[in-house]
């Protein structure tokens, strides 16, 4: 789940308005991925590159961008998004510091097809997402699980369980930056530790079906 | 204002109890108003480790249950003026303890002492539970061995989810405290290194506790380390995690290992 950030001409004004809800809510781009919008700007030249590097100043972490014109200068580093890659934007409301500390206490944003936590999970707790999707933002202990109708991604090390496509989605994957986990399963098709590839242990690696056949690969 | 800590661990054996008693003393030696409380129901440990065994009479129960006053129940500490221990009882269990009375009694220690340290049984049971309802802090005692931080890992998820601070949406300091460190075991790779048992647990380190003989003679003579050798390393140690506890910046010294000079000559064993 990427935030979308669409500047509007002026930017200078746009960039002041963004500093004004930073300062209400400092945390509010911690970690998260944005994506950023180049649609409503002017076709002729805007320094694109000034912006980004205003943005990165700022701690705002873009990991790409859409709707640039592709004569603009100083998007190279930066892979467009597949045109329509992102859902159609969607407004959020940038909370106040308060409600955004009680969210990050119950460390959950969901919507119907996504369970978001930004807390490890700790040993012994079981985080059960049956609709869709769930991304772990911090670790999953050992001992503790992650089930998932849909795909499980955790940016951290997963020491616990992942069971991904719980209800019946082969397609279902399991994503982790530290691959340390007790069990993995999709869609009922399991491998422990001990089947694991010593070599992938410690990894970044993503899990996925190929038939009946659990498949294992790093992703660095 | 008054800070209810509690010193929990999951695991039984890895130093609560002794923890519990130190840091209390080092905290009163320092001029704080300290009870230390013990809510090991059945299994009182920390008056013997106190020194106070000879000297109860009434205990948490009691008072919990309203047989006795809490100025009845609370042993002032011979030593130093400043501490006083709250002792378990030894004949009844842990559903003896009723939510009503230790939110009672805790609520009358608040405005007695600085500090309230309550010293969890092990386990994730009523006991455990309970002796963290009402805190504002914790200290979390690992050893640096795997079944400890995994033990310790599900008392940490049960801090954020379990307290009244939890509940009410706040959050609960949490403090690492790593005991029975042994550096020659650790030089050698056969412990956790203490950069992994930060990163699997991720929460701040209070100090570092070299295993040490010295920390077994005091509890078998029923006196804090602090008291009985204030310049010790572990009492050392347990000064400078009070300090921290109060939120004085100090450094964490990571414990070396000290050899004599044979021990230098000869302390390395050939590999055939």
């Amino acid at each position: 789940m990427a935030l979308v950030l669409a500047p509007e001409p002026p930017v200078p004004e746009w960039l002041d308005a963004l500093d004004a809800q930073v300062e209400r809510s400092p945390s509010f781009f911690d970690g998260r991925p944005v994506v950023l919008d180049l649609a409503a700007l002017p076709r002729e030249q805007p320094d694109v590159a000034g912006l980004l590097r205003r943005l990165h100043a700022k701690g705002i972490r873009i990991i790409g961008t859409e709707g640039a014109h592709p004569s603009w200068q100083g998007l190279e580093a930066w892979a467009p998004l597949h045109a329509n890659s992102t859902r159609p934007a969607r407004p959020i409301d940038v909370p106040d510091e308060r409600p955004a500390m009680q969210e990050a206490q119950q460390a959950t944003q969901s919507d119907n097809t996504s369970l978001v936590l930004d807390q490890p999970v700790r040993s012994g707790q079981s985080v059960v997402f049956e609709k869709g999707d769930v991304t772990i933002i911090g670790s999953v202990a050992s001992g503790a699980e992650v089930i998932a109708g849909g795909s499980v991604h955790i940016y951290g090390a997963l020491r616990g369980r992942a069971i991904a496509g719980l209800t019946g989605n082969s397609r279902s994957r399991i994503f982790c930056r530290k691959l340390e986990a007790e069990l993995l399963a999709i869609d009922g098709v399991y491998q422990t530790a001990d089947d694991m590839n010593a070599t992938l242990r410690g990894r970044p690696v993503q899990a996925w079906l190929d038939g009946e056949v659990m498949q294992l690969a790093t992703l660095d | 204002m008054a800070t209810v800590l509690v010193v929990t661990s999951g695991k039984g054996g890895v130093g609560k109890t002794t923890s519990t008693a130190a840091l209390g003393a080092a905290l009163a030696q320092n001029g704080q108003t300290v009870v230390v409380v013990d809510f090991d129901v059945g299994l009182r440990n920390l008056d013997l480790v106190m020194g106070a065994e000879r000297r109860v009479v009434f205990d948490l129960i009691n008072v919990v249950q309203g047989d006795a006053k809490l100025a009845q129940a609370l042993i002032r500490d011979k030593r130093i003026e400043t501490l006083s221990l709250l002792p378990a009882s030894q004949t009844r269990d842990k559903d003896a303890l009723t939510e009503e009375g230790v939110t009672r009694v805790i609520a009358e220690l608040r405005e007695k002492f600085d500090w309230v340290i309550c010293d969890s049984p092990a386990g994730i049971e009523r006991g455990a539970t309970l002796a963290m309802r009402h805190a504002d802090a914790a200290v979390v005692v690992t050893n640096p061995e795997v079944s400890s931080v995994r033990d310790s890992d599900r008392i940490i998820g049960m801090l954020d989810s379990k307290t009244l601070k939890a509940e009410k949406g706040e959050r609960i300091d949490k403090h690492l405290l790593l005991t029975r460190y042994d550096a020659g075991r650790a030089s050698r790779g056969e412990m956790l290194k203490t950069e992994d048992v930060l990163e699997i647990l991720s929460i701040p380190l209070l100090g570092i506790i070299p295993e040490s003989e010295e920390v077994l003679r005091s509890s078998n003579l029923g006196s804090p380390v602090t008291i009985s050798n204030p310049n010790s390393v572990p009492a050392k140690a347990y000064f400078e995690a009070a300090r921290r506890l109060r939120g004085e910046t100090v450094v964490v010294t990571v414990p070396a290992e000290r050899r004599g000079f044979m021990g230098r000559l000869f302390g390395r064993r050939a590999v055939a």
